[in-house]
């Protein structure tokens, strides 16, 4: 089972945005879209490595700020011509709180 | 055990093939993968755009040192192979040998090289790999002949024309790309290439490359001579078979494979532009990546056959649009349907045999070019709609959304036209009065008559009372959308849309958050529409502008203090060199536009170093922005032996108006004190020269992609008059101008006689101009870091949470 840890609030995300969250290997972008429903992806164009988190967030889709590659937020695929997918983490919101799979604390550990 | 998977060539196949392999099964092979090129897998096919100058080669890498590490590829690159030791499974090349249990060959093609005198001179090149391609890039101002008309070769050819070479092709046959195009498409393209300066020459047979050491021209059996510094064999591509043939397998004209694409030694496939299959060999991209997915699900074991099918072709030169697949060659019990526009250039043709579309050929608009070939592929009975089907999916009744909805809704009163103040009601009763042109619209209500960008909307409103039978409409923004830039923005103004949502919901956007390439333009249009009413949407910016610094590849940002007209102070300096230090920046440097750029700071400093230089006095030098940049300067009367005039002041006093100002794209401006025009103001978006008499006032330059000299726009000998006329001038960039089109652009759409006559010869109209943009700027002369260096905003700039610390118990 999944446990989670909280990372902020709900509000500290901006609408069709994203915020940060740096774990001891990678940093994770946390999106949150316009209809308040929250991802968590690795923070890393598999092209370039480009900060997804700093691209524009369009439905459930971010667009890569380097190159344009956009993917899903539900399973991290590339869209379109592109092929590449990153990962995604658990993640959800509970009473305006944002949790994130705790395991991203200990799968650093392990490393 | 893994085993053992050697792969001889990293092309686009075999890049795929492997990816495909790694997806399904990452643990089953140890891979080795030889490439005679000393680099790994790129999109050969995008080689064009490295050509032209459109994308660089790091931008085609498919992939990259990472990805192969990560799959534990041992890479071979520069080592090409030299022989295949069938009996004890190893491969050699120079270096040593390699075992495998599996191997597979794709090995690509080689060109065909006409054999002809002087073939091996220097100067003497194919279109095939990154080498090829740098020599042509080097051709600028420099003769140039391409042997051979067919695709490879036309792209070569408008590749060094864009390059500034001067371009030559010769082709054998009598009208280029025979291959694909039927003769009538064959001209238009001809004339398209002709109109960029390429000499094309059909029917022509090269007898000889001439020059003593190196190429110097070419000769041609009707004795024609062309000079040639560099020529570019682009005749045709032929199977590189020669390991498999050394090796003893099954070679006809290709390496011979069966369904699974083995070859004739069990342990040995073969995929790619190398194999022949069934008597067929392959060219394009499309068979090949099939090709890959079948030989990926071989190797794991599974049951997998190719099976070819029929693939269209493109060229992809920027601004030839065509469009080409199946047979069109004439044949008894074969119908033609074509379409012409001459005036703009356009052919379409579909060949029919029993109401099958079995062929399309296509010039000048290619739009419906896919849904042509998924009819022509599924073998569709075109009977029902063979009236109408030349007019795309658009004609056939509920294929495509309803562009018209929006245009339906509009109440008579909404004006269509803003240039020339008609509605929608003087339209439709000129329809109802008998015109049914646009020309005869224009000619009777001016609707679209001046700046021409409304014409799509004039278009639409006359289909809506005619019933759908003016011309085709221009193609939308973006996917999201069928209305044109044109369109929205008329829309926006008409209907009074004053939000990103109300504009995608009033105008049946047909996706949820549009996308990045629509929210931006729309952004962009609603500030300039309503610039008190409407709240700037950051979400909807680009990286650069939502952060206000330039993102640099390495994720970290550049930062640029605005120094007006290029004069700064001491105590500027001073500050600057302190936030430099203070917050360890990697490197300062003087940037084009005469002040000083901070490069490599992170995006968790940027609020803190510019709360200290916002406490200097300074501004965001805006170095990102679709919007006002710099304002170049020269030192001008004040000490210049030679100025005639105060550039420098002039500059200072038309960026403090003009700073923070947003426009459809970036805008520099340059200010000479002289003809010598030390500022360069004549390749700059907006220019001012300086005379005895005045100032002479040019638009339209570009020293990006494009180099543009700028045009004359007005004279005048008052300093105020000048900045008037620019602020106008930029005005009616900001109002009328399509999102990222430079002013270059915009002018060469509206043409430079009509934004004389609105900002030159209608002084009341360039007032009302000015006003405007003084409006928008009591909104937007605002410095952003003076909001986004605050206490409450700079947490934002930072991680929202480090698991880190956690980490550390």
């Amino acid at each position: 089972m999944t446990v989670f840890v909280d990372i902020g609030s709900l509000d500290d995300i901006p609408r069709q945005g994203a915020r940060l969250v740096k774990t001891a290997q990678d940093c994770i972008a946390v999106f949150r879209t316009a209809d308040d429903r929250v991802f968590a992806l690795d923070d890393r164009c598999p092209h370039k490595g480009g900060p997804l988190s700093e691209g524009i967030v369009h439905g459930t889709a971010v667009t890569c700020p380097l190159h344009n590659w956009v993917f899903d937020l539900n399973t991290g695929q590339a869209q379109g011509a592109d092929q590449g997918q990153v990962r995604t983490h658990a993640v959800r919101v509970s009473q305006g709180r944002v949790l994130i799979d705790a395991g991203l604390i200990r799968s650093r550990n392990a490393a | 055990m893994k085993k053992k998977l050697v792969v001889i060539g990293a092309g686009m196949a075999s890049g795929r093939m492997l990816e495909q392999l790694f997806d399904a099964a990452p643990d089953a092979f140890d891979v080795t993968l030889f490439n005679a090129e000393p680099r790994g897998n790129y999109n050969r096919l995008m080689l064009s755009p490295v050509l032209s100058g459109e994308k660089t080669y790091q931008q085609i890498v498919t992939h990259d040192d990472a990805w192969y590490a990560a799959h534990n590829v041992d890479c071979r690159f520069g080592e090409p192979v030299v022989r295949i030791d069938r009996k004890n499974r190893v491969v050699y090349s120079n270096s040593g040998g390699a075992p495998y249990d599996a191997l597979v060959i794709a090995t690509g093609s080689a060109p065909f090289i006409i054999p002809v005198p002087g073939k091996d001179l220097p100067g003497v090149v194919t279109y095939r790999d990154l080498e090829d391609t740098q020599a042509m890039m080097d051709t600028a101002g420099k003769d140039a002949v391409v042997i051979g008309g067919g695709l490879l070769g036309l792209e070569a050819a408008a590749g060094m024309a864009a390059r500034g070479a001067r371009v030559t092709v010769i082709h054998l046959m009598g009208h280029l790309m025979e291959r694909q195009l039927d003769p009538a498409a064959g001209y238009l393209l001809q004339r398209d290439l002709e109109k960029r300066g390429i000499t094309v020459h059909c029917q022509g047979a090269t007898k000889a490359i001439l020059g003593s050491d190196r190429a110097e021209a070419v000769l041609l059996e009707d004795g024609t001579v062309y000079p040639a510094d560099l020529v570019c064999m682009a005749v045709g591509i032929r199977p590189e078979t020669r390991l498999a043939n050394d090796a003893h397998l099954e070679v006809e004209r290709g390496i011979v494979v069966d369904d699974a694409l083995r070859t004739s030694d069990p342990h040995i496939f073969a995929l790619g532009e190398c194999v022949e299959h069934r008597g067929q060999l392959f060219g394009l991209v499309a068979p090949l990546y099939d090709q890959a997915k079948v030989l990926a699900r071989t190797l794991m074991g599974a049951e997998a056959a190719f099976a070819p099918v029929q693939t269209a072709t493109k060229l992809k030169v920027t601004g030839c649009d065509l469009f080409s697949a199946g047979d069109f060659a004439d044949a008894p019990g074969r119908e033609d349907i074509v379409f012409r526009d001459p005036g703009r250039g356009i052919y379409k043709r579909l060949v029919l045999e029993n109401d099958r579309i079995v062929g399309v050929v296509m010039y000048g608009d290619t739009a419906d070019g896919s849904w042509f070939y998924g009819l022509m592929k599924d073998g569709a009975d075109i009977g029902p709609m063979r009236d109408t089907l030349i007019f795309g999916p658009a004609f056939q009744g509920g294929a495509a959304p309803d562009p018209m909805a929006a245009v339906a809704a509009l109440p008579p009163e909404a004006e269509i036209c803003g240039c020339n103040g008609v509605s929608k009601g003087t339209i439709l009763d000129a329809v109802a009065g008998g015109a049914c042109t646009l020309e005869a619209v224009r000619t009777c209500t001016k609707a679209s008559a001046s700046c021409g960008t409304c014409t799509g909307l004039v278009q639409q409103v006359m289909a809506l009372a005619l019933g759908g039978a003016v011309a085709e409409a221009p193609a939308g923004m973006c996917k999201c959308t069928d209305h044109t830039h044109e369109d929205v923005r008329h829309l926006i103004r008409s209907m009074g849309l004053k939000t990103i949502p109300a504009v995608m919901q009033e105008l049946g956007w047909k996706t949820v958050g549009g996308c990045h390439s629509c929210r931006p333009a729309l952004n962009y249009y609603l500030l300039a529409e309503w610039p008190l009413d409407y709240q700037d949407d950051r979400q909807s910016r680009f990286v650069n502008e939502r952060n206000h610094a330039n993102i640099q590849k390495d994720g970290t940002y550049s930062v640029v203090p605005r120094m007006w007209g290029g004069v700064t102070t001491p105590a500027e300096l001073r500050a600057i060199a302190d936030a430099a230090q203070k917050y360890d920046v990697p490197m300062v440097k003087v940037t084009g536009g005469q002040r000083i750029d901070l490069l490599g700071v992170k995006k968790e400093d940027l609020p803190h170093m510019w709360a200290d230089l916002n406490a200097a006095g300074m501004v965001s030098g805006a170095a990102y922005s679709k919007g006002l940049r710099t304002v170049k300067t020269c030192v001008g009367k004040e000490f210049c032996r030679v100025g005639t005039q105060d550039s420098t002041g002039l500059g200072i006093k038309l960026e403090k108006l003009m700073w923070g100002s947003w426009t459809p794209h970036k805008l520099k401006l340059g200010v000479s004190g002289c003809p010598r025009n030390c500022a360069e103001a004549t390749c700059k978006d907006i220019g001012v020269v300086c005379v005895d008499s005045g100032y002479n006032i040019s638009i339209g330059g570009a020293a990006g992609m494009e180099v543009r000299e700028t045009v004359a726009l007005a004279s005048t000998p008052s300093e105020d008059e000048a900045v008037a006329i620019i602020l106008a001038v930029t005005q009616l960039y900001r109002e009328n101008a399509r999102y990222l089109d430079r002013i270059w652009k915009w002018m060469g759409k509206v043409g430079l006689d009509w934004i004389k006559a609105q900002v030159v010869d209608d002084a009341d109209n360039r007032a009302a101009l000015v006003e405007r943009f003084e409006i928008s700027q009591s909104v937007y002369r605002r410095d952003a870091w003076a909001d986004l260096s605050t206490p409450a905003e700079t947490p934002r700039w930072a991680p929202l949470a480090e698991l880190t610390l956690e980490a550390a118990e």
